[in-house]
C-alpha cells in the first residue's frame, strides 16, 4: 500500500532518524492513526513489510498502548481523565455526564451518527486545571457539566457548518 | 557468554564457588548444587527477567537481584535462602496464583507442573486476594494446540521458543499488566509448523495438546525413551503409554528428560503423529487371500503357507526390505534371503546414495560426522536438501548454533530454502546441478556454467568458504555418485566432516545392513548381483518371479504396474493394508518401532537403541516373523541367530595361553544380565554379529545400552566394487506433515497438514 503523500513524506524523513528501523513503529502508528482515524489492517501489513517485523509484533505493540486503536473512533474523540487530580475534582462525574449526554455507555463507544466517541483515559497532564478532557488534540479544562454540554454542542454545530 | 578461560570466585550461602567469567548467577549456582527457582529463565533462550522467582540478595546491592540476568563477578557475596528471599518467592507465587484457576485435579500438567512444585515448596496456600478470578474460555489455536488463558503465568517461554528456537514467530504477548495474554498470529488461530515446542516448554498447563489433553494423568503412564519413528534424524522421544483394551495405547511423545541427541527438541511429527499405532485401519491378525478376499488366519496357518510357497519358489523370489525396520531385522532379512532362500534379489526404497558416500569417504579416509557435530561446528556447507522441512532437528541445531555461537552456514540450493535466513552466504544454483558445486569450487569453468551462477555471486561465496578453517559438509539426496566423489575429494583434504541426508528413520541402517542386490552388509561386494527393485518389479510383472516378499515397504505407491504385485505370490509384512498389501496373498501384521527392541541408525550414522514402549495384541516384530518363516522352512535357526552362544566363535579360546577358557566377553556381559542369549528372538545377538561383520559398527555396547547415540563410521569400509546406482535413488521428500505410510495413517498429521501450508504429497514406505 502507498500512504498519502504527506504520510509518505513523513515516513521517508522519520526512517532516517532511527538506527533500528523498528523504532519507528510507535510514532508512525500515531501519525497513521491521525491520518486514517485508526490503525487499519492495511497499515499494519504495510509496516510489517517495511520494518521487517511480523504483523503479530505490531498488533502486540498496539494492544499495549491504550491510545492506539484498531477500530474507528468518532469524529470527535472525547477523552475524559479520571486520574487522581481530576478524580478529586469530579472527573468521574464529568465522564458520566459526557456518557449520559451522548448516550454512549461503553468505554470507547461511538454515537450512532459516528460524530462522538467517549473514552476514559489516564492522566493527560492537565492536573492544574482539573477536571480536564481532551477532544482529539484540543484540551478543555476546569470542566463542569454545563461546560461539557456547551463544548459538545459547539462541536456538533461546527460539524454541521462544514 | 561464559568465558571458560577465566574464572571468578564468589560466595553463595557462605560457600565459596568458582565459575567461568560471564556465567549467569543462576547457572553458576546450579553447577554447584544450589537451586534457584525460576519460571521464565530457560537455558538456551534469551533472558527475560519476567517472573521474579529467582530474586536473591547480593551484598552491596540495595535491592534483590534476578539471578537469571546477573553475571557472576569476583568477590560477589550472594544469599539465596534468606527469610527475605523466601518471602519474596512466596509473594511472587501468591500473585501468580491470584488469577490461576487452581484446577490442578483436571489439568494436564497436574503432577508435573512447575507452579505446583514451587507452591508445594514455598507455600502460598493462603491468599490475601478476595477478588473474583478473571476467567477466559479455552481456545483451540490449531488442530493440536490449545490455550487455557487463566492457567498462564506469562513466562514468555513459548514466545521465545517459537521465535528464537523455531524461527516461526507465531506467538506474541498482547495487552499489558495483568490483562496480558499470549496471542497467536492469526487472530485466534495459529499459522505455524505445529511443532508443539510451546506446549512442551510451558511450565504450567496453559498450552495443551489435542493428543494428550484430558486423556490421562502423568503418573498413570509408563514412559520409555526410544527413537522417533519418522524422519532420519533419530531424535529420542519419551513415549508415554497406558493400558488399553488392545494392549496398550500411546498417549504422549515428548523429550522432557532431555535425553538423546535432540535434547528437548521434537518436531510436530515426532510429538503428535503416533496415532497411526491405534488407527482403526491397523490390521492385527494375519490374513490369507482366498478367492480374492482376505480371510483372517492364525499365525501358524499363515506362516506355514508362506514357508511352503517360499520353498517352492526357491531363488525365484524377490525380497523388498524396509527403511524403518531395525538394523537387526534388516540384517536378518538379508542373511535369511542370501543363506536360506539363496537369492540376491533383495533391495529397498533408496532415498539417498549411501553406497557412493561410503565409497567416497572410505577412499579418502575422510571423516563422517555425527549429528552431534552439527551444533559445535564453526562453519557448515549445506548443499541441496531442505532441513527445515525434511530434517527438523538438523535445522533446529543449525539455527541454535547460529544464534549461540555465530556458526556460519553456507547454503547451496536450487531454491531459497527457509534456512537462507540464517545463512551467512547463500548461492542459488540450477536445479539438478547441485552436484557440480564441488567441481566449480575447484575451478572447473564448465561446472560453473552448469550451476548457472555468475562469477560476481560465485567468487565472494567461494572466497568466504575457502577461508573457513574447519568445515562440516551436509548434503542432500540431490548429490549422488560422482557428485559425492567430487565433493568428498574437494573438501576432505581440508579436514572437513561429511553428513549425507536420507529420508526415513532407518534408511541408513537399511543401506549399512546390505539391503542391496549387489552389496552385503558393510557395503561389501556380493559375488553375484541380484535384481534391483525396479528390475525385480519388472520381472515380477513379467511373471518370472514365483514369489515376492515385501517387508515394511509400499513399492506399489511408486510403481504403476499392478501386475508386479498381482502376478507373483505376494507376502507383505506391514501395519496397514497399503496399496501394496491390497495385492498380498498373505498379509502378516507387524509391529512398528515403538513396539520392539533393536537398533536404528540415523542418517548421520549414529547408532541408537530402540526400546519397546507399547504393544498391540496380535502383531509381531518383523524379526520374529522372519524367524518363524525360517523355522517352518526347516532352516537352522542357530545359524541365523546364534542364540545359545554355542557357535565356535563363542565357545571360547581354542589356542594360546587362554585356550579352553570361556569367552570372556560373554561371561562379562552375561554376569551383568546384559545379554541372556537364551532366545533366538533377542535381537541383541544379531547386534553382536553386526558389530563383528559391519565395519564401523563395533561401538561401545555399554554406552549404547545406556542410551547414548554411538556414531558409526564408514571409513573402514573397503570401497572396491561399490558401484553407483544414482538412478535408483527416489527421495521421499517428506515435509513436516508427511511421513510415508506411517504419516498417511495418522489422522493428527493429516489434520495438521490440512490447516497449514500445503503438505507435501504422501510418499511411499
Amino acid at each position: 500500500m502507498k500512504f498519502s503523500d504527506q504520510l509518505e513524506a513523513r515516513f521517508a524523513g522519520m526512517i532516517t532518524h532511527y538506527p533500528a528501523r523498528r523504532s519507528l513503529l510507535v510514532p508512525f502508528l500515531l501519525y497513521s492513526q491521525d491520518e486514517y482515524g485508526y490503525v487499519t489492517d492495511e497499515v499494519i501489513a504495510e509496516l510489517s513489510r517495511r520494518l521487517e517485523i511480523t504483523e503479530l509484533d505490531i498488533r502486540n505493540v498496539i494492544s499495549y498502548y491504550s491510545m492506539l486503536r484498531t477500530k474507528p473512533a468518532g469524529r470527535f474523540n472525547v477523552q475524559v481523565c479520571t486520574n487522581i487530580c481530576c478524580l478529586l475534582r469530579g472527573g468521574e462525574e464529568m465522564l458520566a455526564h459526557a456518557r449520559e449526554k451522548l448516550g454512549v455507555q461503553v468505554n470507547k463507544g461511538i454515537t450512532p451518527d459516528g460524530m462522538f466517541s467517549v473514552e476514559e483515559v489516564e492522566c493527560i497532564g492537565a492536573c492544574s486545571w482539573a477536571p480536564a478532557m481532551q477532544v482529539n488534540y484540543t484540551f478543555h479544562e476546569n470542566l463542569t457539566p454545563e461546560k461539557i454540554d456547551k463544548i459538545l454542542d459547539d462541536y456538533r454545530s461546527e460539524a454541521a457548518h462544514k | 557468554m561464559a568465558d571458560a578461560t577465566q574464572n571468578v570466585t564468589l560466595t553463595v550461602n557462605g560457600k565459596t564457588i568458582t565459575a567461568a567469567k560471564g556465567t549467569l548467577l543462576i547457572e553458576a549456582c546450579k553447577q554447584n548444587g544450589i537451586e534457584i527457582p525460576a519460571f521464565c529463565y530457560y537455558p538456551g533462550l534469551s533472558l527475560q527477567g519476567a517472573c521474579r522467582m529467582c530474586l536473591v540478595e547480593i551484598e552491596k546491592m540495595p535491592k534483590m537481584q534476578t539471578a537469571c540476568t546477573t553475571p557472576v563477578a569476583e568477590g560477589m557475596v550472594v544469599q539465596t535462602e534468606t527469610e527475605k528471599v523466601v518471602q519474596a518467592r512466596k509473594s511472587t507465587l501468591e500473585i501468580l496464583l491470584a488469577n490461576h484457576p487452581l484446577d490442578c485435579p483436571v489439568c494436564d500438567a497436574g503432577g508435573e507442573c512447575e507452579l505446583q512444585d514451587m507452591t508445594y515448596k514455598y507455600g502460598a496456600g493462603e491468599s490475601k486476594f478476595i477478588d473474583i478470578k478473571s476467567h477466559r474460555d479455552e481456545q483451540q489455536w490449531s488442530p493440536v494446540i490449545f490455550y487455557d488463558r487463566p492457567r498462564c503465568i506469562l513466562c514468555y517461554r513459548c514466545v521465545r521458543v517459537c521465535g528464537e528456537g523455531m524461527d516461526v514467530w507465531a506467538l506474541g504477548i498482547q495487552n499489558r499488566g495483568q490483562g496480558s495474554v499470549i496471542a497467536p498470529n492469526q487472530g485466534g488461530k495459529l499459522d505455524c509448523e505445529d511443532c508443539g515446542e510451546c506446549i512442551d516448554i510451558c511450565p504450567v498447563g496453559a498450552l495443551t495438546s489435542s493428543t494428550y489433553r484430558y486423556k490421562t494423568r502423568p503418573w498413570e503412564m509408563t514412559h520409555t525413551g526410544t527413537v522417533c519413528a519418522h524422519c532420519a534424524d533419530g531424535c529420542i522421544t519419551t513415549v508415554g503409554v497406558r493400558r488399553s483394551d488392545t494392549g496398550s495405547e500411546i498417549v504422549r511423545c515428548d523429550n522432557r528428560d532431555r535425553s538423546g541427541l535432540n535434547d528437548d527438541f521434537l518436531c510436530g511429527k515426532g510429538r503428535f503423529a503416533f496415532d497411526f499405532a491405534s488407527s482403526k485401519e491397523r490390521v492385527t491378525t494375519p490374513l490369507i487371500k482366498r478367492d480374492g478376499k482376505f480371510v483372517a488366519a492364525t499365525w501358524a496357518e499363515a506362516v506355514e503357507l508362506v514357508a511352503a510357497r517360499f520353498k517352492k519358489a526357491g531363488a525365484s523370489l524377490g525380497v523388498i526390505g524396509s527403511n524403518h525396520t531395525t538394523n537387526e531385522e534388516n540384517y536378518l532379512l538379508q542373511k535369511f534371503a542370501r543363506t536360506v532362500l539363496r537369492t540376491n534379489h533383495i533391495d529397498h526404497h533408496r532415498t539417498a546414495d549411501y553406497p557412493s558416500f561410503a565409497r567416497a569417504i572410505a577412499s579418502s579416509k575422510a571423516q563422517t560426522a555425527s549429528l552431534k557435530d552439527v551444533a559445535a561446528a564453526s562453519a557448515v556447507l549445506l548443499i541441496g536438501g531442505n532441513p527445515s522441512e525434511e530434517h527438523p532437528f538438523l535445522a533446529w541445531q543449525l539455527r541454535t548454533a547460529v544464534r549461540q555461537h555465530r556458526q556460519k552456514i553456507y547454503v547451496v540450493n536450487a531454491a531459497p530454502i527457509k534456512l537462507k535466513k540464517q545463512a551467512a552466504h547463500f548461492l542459488q544454483v540450477t536445479s539438478g546441478k547441485e552436484g557440480e558445486f564441488a567441481a566449480a569450487f575447484s575451478g572447473d569453468a564448465a561446472a560453473l556454467a552448469h550451476l548457472g551462477v555468475d562469477t560476481a555471486r560465485f567468487d565472494p561465496f567461494t572466497a568466504a568458504l575457502a577461508s573457513e578453517s574447519s568445515l562440516l559438509v551436509v548434503f542432500g539426496s540431490e548429490l549422488r555418485g560422482a557428485g559425492i566423489d567430487k565433493l568428498v575429494a574437494t573438501f576432505a583434504p581440508k579436514g572437513a566432516k561429511f553428513l549425507c541426508l536420507g529420508d526415513y528413520a532407518n534408511s541408513r541402517g537399511a543401506a549399512d545392513m546390505g539391503l542391496f542386490p549387489d552389496l552385503l552388509p558393510g557395503y561389501q561386494k556380493a559375488e553375484n548381483s541380484g535384481l534391483a527393485l525396479p528390475q525385480m518389479l519388472d520381472a515380477a510383472a513379467a511373471g518370472t518371479f514365483e514369489a515376492l516378499w515385501v517387508v515394511g515397504a509400499n513399492p506399489a505407491a511408486r510403481h504403476a504396474d499392478v501386475n508386479a504385485f498381482a502376478k507373483p505370490f505376494l507376502v507383505v509384512q506391514d501395519m496397514f493394508l497399503t496399496e501394496t498389501a491390497q495385492h498380498a496373498d498373505v498379509f502378516l501384521p507387524a509391529s512398528f518401532a515403538y513396539e520392539k527392541a533393536g537398533t536404528v541408525t540415523n542418517t548421520a550414522g549414529d547408532l541408537q537403541r530402540l526400546k519397546k514402549a507399547s504393544d498391540v495384541h496380535g502383531v509381531k516384530p518383523d524379526f520374529e516373523i522372519i524367524l518363524r518363516i525360517a523355522e517352518k522352512m526347516g532352516a537352522d535357526i542357530n545359524a541365523l541367530v546364534p542364540f545359545r552362544g554355542y557357535t565356535s566363535a563363542d565357545a571360547g579360546q581354542s589356542r594360546g595361553p587362554q585356550s579352553g577358557e570361556a569367552d570372556r566377553n560373554a561371561v562379562f556381559t552375561e554376569a551383568r544380565g546384559l545379554e541372556a542369549k537364551t532366545s533366538p528372538l533377542d535381537p541383541t545377538i544379531t547386534l553382536e554379529e553386526i558389530a563383528q561383520t559391519v565395519p564401523g559398527y563395533a561401538v561401545s555396547r555399554l554406552k549404547l545400552l545406556a542410551g547414548e547415540a554411538q556414531p558409526t563410521t564408514l571409513v573402514q569400509i573397503d570401497p572396491a566394487g561399490i558401484a553407483s546406482h544414482s538412478e535408483l535413488i527416489v527421495p521421499a521428500r517428506n515435509g513436516l506433515y508427511a511421513s510415508g505410510t506411517l504419516g498417511g495413517y495418522s489422522e493428527t498429521l493429516r489434520a495438521m497438514g490440512a490447516t497449514h501450508r500445503a503438505a507435501e504429497p504422501v510418499g511411499a514406505d
